[in-house]
């Protein structure tokens, strides 16, 4: 999918507000037909990045062309995207079907034209029926439902969402990720969302970009992402992990030997370059809990429990090890039992898969 | 909330004074004028309070042709200096809500600067600019004098002939000049109270959707933005129609206004109970106006200011 001509490129893009770089050369490209993600904390740039691909800011260098046009000096008007607002933005002093005819209106489509449209973008959305409400009749589901059909009638060759889901309660936000997928496998046209919680990038997207302080960190896919993260910052944003402090002490066996805080030397597999101070780190589902010392072909550490969090389908279970150093682990509840199997003060062993090791080098 | 108020004595203790204020000051002044109203005007001028005197007959004088003419051109008058400073105001208005928030607080002050000098210093300084050897008409002569000795630079022969200057003063022009210079603040502090709180998103969308400046203007911002309008339209209005300084001063005999009239019963006509009749009806139609607009702000939703 990357290898096709992209339907968007940002090359070396830069935004400079004053002395503050809100954007640091960036280049990404964007194929036809993907979920793209752009995933980081607030004030990493990824709504810069995306209001600049809409035209309400322009790069102060590089350059960015959608659909083959640069899009230089391009006014948000005549560009061939459509962007759904975080507040929606849908107009409080128009029904529902004048706001999603009003871009056929502006720009000249004709009135039995529009009116089609307009009725198959409201069953697109779900919301035929709707037509005469006045938005302060809509629930913020439904406008937002509003705003997706009033973007997309417009039939333009990206949509934009701009942290789409962040202003709605948490059952509907996980009924609406379902519902945007779909939306993007019927429409067929390339979606690029901001978005600051990982679930929702993960869930949604076919790739991702993880932002840090105005730079992309990493382009990949879901998984690729959450299990080859290739610096603390994406490991960390992305999903919990036990990070541990070391440093390499050679090449053994065709594997990476460490001398790692508070575990012996441990030999993990690992096919780049490493040197020096380094840190691994392990996901809290990938450890599993022994009252024995754990296998020799497993890496583990003994610890004691501090305190067990129970969430109905797994417990959280935290440990302290000699040394001090904290390590969780996430327990399945598979089998049914009321009765705690794990309990604050007992000594347990954690251990995982070598080839389960995440090697940070950055 | 409010709890305050359940406390009885804070209350009485926070809200008499300036009841008692409002009550001596101006309730009771207003309820003598109101029974002025009823009565005569004597012989030499004197009020005239008997049974016998008593009517309305200050009410349906004022119904005379004479003096319906005055009402419908103070509504003229009224409506044209509101209608200017709509179109002056609302892009004035924008300019300083879009303007970096640098800037905006010294743009405001700008707006509400005037108010610093007294009214009447700024209606003299309008006739010092009006004038027949004003600075407009100056400014005018220069000009022409410049393009006339320009011409004779040339060898052309004086093209534009002798300077006559222009009679600025003195008329309705100048009585409506003069109103919308003191009112414009009025419409322009209510209109960027609301484009101030627009949500800039509205207008991103509208250019998103392909509308270009202009449309998303007409199909967008106003709309958004008629609570400001109408709250500056009727602070404009009921202020422009209750004007007396301004007409008196710049007005000629083409431009007297209800103010005017009210003035002249209680200063050379000494007709205390026409003029306290005239006061009234002026206050009932600034009344009538506030309650149609407070019945529509309702029925929308939103409150009346």
């Amino acid at each position: 999918m990357t290898e096709k001509p992209g339907i968007i490129s940002i090359r070396n893009v830069s935004r400079r507000f004053g002395t503050v770089t809100a954007v640091h050369t960036v280049s990404l490209e964007i194929g036809e037909g993907e979920f793209f993600a752009l995933l980081g904390p607030s004030g990493c740039g990824k709504t810069t990045l995306l209001r600049m691909l809409a035209g309400f800011e322009s790069p102060t260098e590089g350059e960015i062309v959608i659909a083959g046009i640069p899009m230089l000096g391009v006014d948000p008007n005549r560009r061939p995207v459509n962007m759904v607002f975080q507040s929606y933005a849908v107009f409080p002093h128009m029904t529902v079907e004048q706001n999603v005819g009003y871009g056929l209106r502006v720009t000249g489509v004709a009135r039995a034209e529009a009116a089609e449209r307009v009725k198959e973008a409201l069953s697109l959305v779900k919301l035929g029926g709707f037509e005469g409400r006045m938005p302060s009749q809509l629930s913020g589901g439904q406008r937002q439902r509003v705003a997706l059909a009033r973007a997309l009638v417009k039939r333009p060759k990206v949509l934009l969402l701009d942290e789409p889901l962040s202003a709605l309660d948490a059952k509907l936000r996980e009924a609406m990720q379902i519902e945007l997928v779909r939306l993007q496998k019927t429409v067929g046209i390339t979606f690029v969302i901001v978005t600051h919680d990982q679930d929702e990038a993960l869930s949604m997207a076919n790739r991702i970009a993880v932002m840090e302080a105005g730079r992309v960190r990493q382009v990949a896919a879901p998984a690729d992402l959450y299990e080859f993260p290739n610096s603390r910052f994406v490991a960390g944003f992305i999903g919990k992990l036990n990070l541990f402090e070391g440093r390499v002490a050679g090449v053994q066996d065709g594997k990476l030997a460490l001398d790692i805080k508070g575990l012996d030397r441990i030999a993990v597999p690992f096919d780049g370059h490493a040197s020096g101070e380094i840190a691994i780190a392990i996901r809290p589902e990938k450890l599993r809990l022994d009252r024995q010392p754990s296998a020799a072909d497993r890496i583990g550490v003994r610890g004691r429990v501090s305190e067990v969090a129970y969430y109905g389908n797994e417990s959280h279970v935290y440990l302290k090890t000699d040394d001090g150093t904290s390590v969780t682990a996430n327990v399945p509840n598979s089998a049914r039992s009321t009765r705690p199997t794990i309990v604050v003060g007992d000594e347990l062993w954690a251990s995982w898969d070598a080839a389960d090791t995440l090697v940070l080098t950055e | 909330m409010q709890n305050w108020r359940r406390n009885k004595f804070a209350f009485s203790v926070l809200f008499l004074p300036p009841a008692a204020w409002l009550v001596i000051f101006f309730t009771l002044p207003l309820a003598i004028v109101w029974v002025y109203s009823f009565g005569a005007r004597g012989p030499l001028g004197e009020i005239i309070l008997d049974w016998s005197a008593v009517s309305l007959g200050n009410y349906a004088r004022s119904l005379e042709w004479i003096n319906l003419e005055i009402v419908a051109k103070s509504i003229w008058i009224a409506v044209v200096a509101t209608a200017i400073c709509i179109g002056l105001g609302f892009p004035l208005a924008m300019g300083i809500a879009f303007a970096s928030p640098r800037y905006r607080n010294i743009l405001l002050l700008l707006v509400i600067l005037p108010f610093w000098t007294n009214l009447l210093i700024r209606t003299y300084a309008w006739i010092a600019v009006l004038r027949e050897r004003g600075h407009v008409n100056f400014a005018l002569e220069w000009l022409h004098d410049t393009i006339n000795g320009g011409l004779a630079v040339l060898g052309l022969p004086a093209l534009l002939g002798a300077f006559e200057p222009l009679q600025l003063l003195y008329n309705q022009n100048a009585v409506i000049i003069g109103i919308v210079y003191v009112n414009l603040p009025f419409m322009v502090l209510p209109l960027y109270a609301t484009l101030e709180k627009l949500d800039r998103s509205y207008l991103e969308a509208s250019l998103d959707l392909g509308a270009g400046q202009w449309r998303t203007l007409f199909s967008v911002t106003v709309p958004l933005s008629l609570p400001g309008i109408s709250t500056g339209v009727l602070l404009t209005f009921i202020l422009a129609l209750g004007s007396f300084l301004t007409p008196d001063l710049l007005g000629g005999p083409d431009s007297i206004m209800i103010g005017n009239l009210i003035a002249q019963q209680f200063g050379s006509a000494r007709d205390w109970p026409f003029g306290a009749a005239l006061s009234f009806l002026l206050m009932y139609a600034t009344f009538i106006i506030l309650w149609v607009k407070a019945m529509v702000a309702k029925r929308e939703g939103g409150s009346a200011f």
